[in-house]
């Protein structure tokens, strides 16, 4: 099988506003490779929500994205506190966002939840103290 | 619906975007809870909302979207504007409240069902 295409991106912890730059340029890549709009859109908005969630939770991190040619790899890594109950994180609604970011239209508790319906699949390895590594695959 | 046609019912200013308002979108949603947009959206072309931060374009530009509407005359700020021109989508402006602007393009005919979902 032929090697992966490897973008990696740097998620900036300190603006609110440069959040989601990374996707934005993964868009862009994806629609130069002719993947299907369909796929593009789900890869975008389940790393969006992920870029979203770094900068709010965790100071930032890295987000890497390999494309292979059955899938889409998607994999969040942060430095941050760490999920204390994943199931609980991953219920609807649920949602440790502050205030603040509530008023900038996020922090519903969508989130993860959004990500898992957005992939094929999803795993969350999370460490308190030590950080969250999302992995997330869109079959091609 | 043409989105000039939109900017027309809405009496909306156009603030960035010109060369396409003449594109035609088939649907519309409301929301100032970008994480619900994310979530709940499928396949709707216009976004409408009273909440201005560059996370409303950026989202906009996720779900495919090619129109946002701010409402009650809020006015996006530059930097938002910059990414709306490269994302190519076109942002208006409102006087309407949130309620009278979406009751406007809904009984003007602009559903809630994109072009490519079956009413259930």
């Amino acid at each position: 099988m032929s090697e992966p295409l490897v973008y990696t991106f740097a998620v900036d912890g300190d603006n609110f506003t440069s959040a989601g730059e990374a996707s934005v340029k993964m868009k862009k890549n994806l629609r130069m490779l002719a993947i299907s709009p369909d796929i593009i859109r789900r890869v975008a908005i389940a790393m969006y929500e992920g870029e979203i969630n770094m900068v709010i939770h965790a100071g930032g991190g890295v987000a890497t994205v390999s494309v292979y040619a059955d899938k889409i790899e998607i994999v969040l890594k942060d430095n941050g506190p760490g999920i204390a109950d994943v199931e609980l994180a991953m219920r609807e609604g649920f949602s440790t966002a502050p205030e603040t970011i509530r008023n900038l239209g996020f922090g519903a508790g969508m989130g993860l939840p959004n990500m898992k319906k957005n992939t094929d699949s999803m795993s969350i390895e999370s460490a308190l103290g030590v950080g969250t590594t999302i992995s997330m695959t869109v079959n091609l | 619906m043409k989105i000039l046609e939109i900017s027309k019912l809405l009496n909306a200013e156009i603030c960035c975007g010109e060369d396409r308002v003449e594109s035609e979108v088939c649907s519309a949603c409301g929301s100032d809870m970008m994480s619900d947009v994310l979530a709940f959206v499928k396949d709707q072309a216009v976004l409408l909302t009273g909440l201005v931060n560059s996370q409303v374009i950026r989202t906009a530009e996720m779900m495919d979207m090619r129109c946002v509407v701010f409402v009650r005359n809020k006015k996006p700020s530059e930097e938002m504007l910059e990414i709306a021109k490269d994302s190519g989508i076109v942002v208006l402006t409102s006087p309407m409240r949130m309620y009278e602007a979406c009751g406007t393009l809904y009984s003007n005919g602009l559903g809630i069902k994109g072009e490519n979902e079956s009413h259930e």
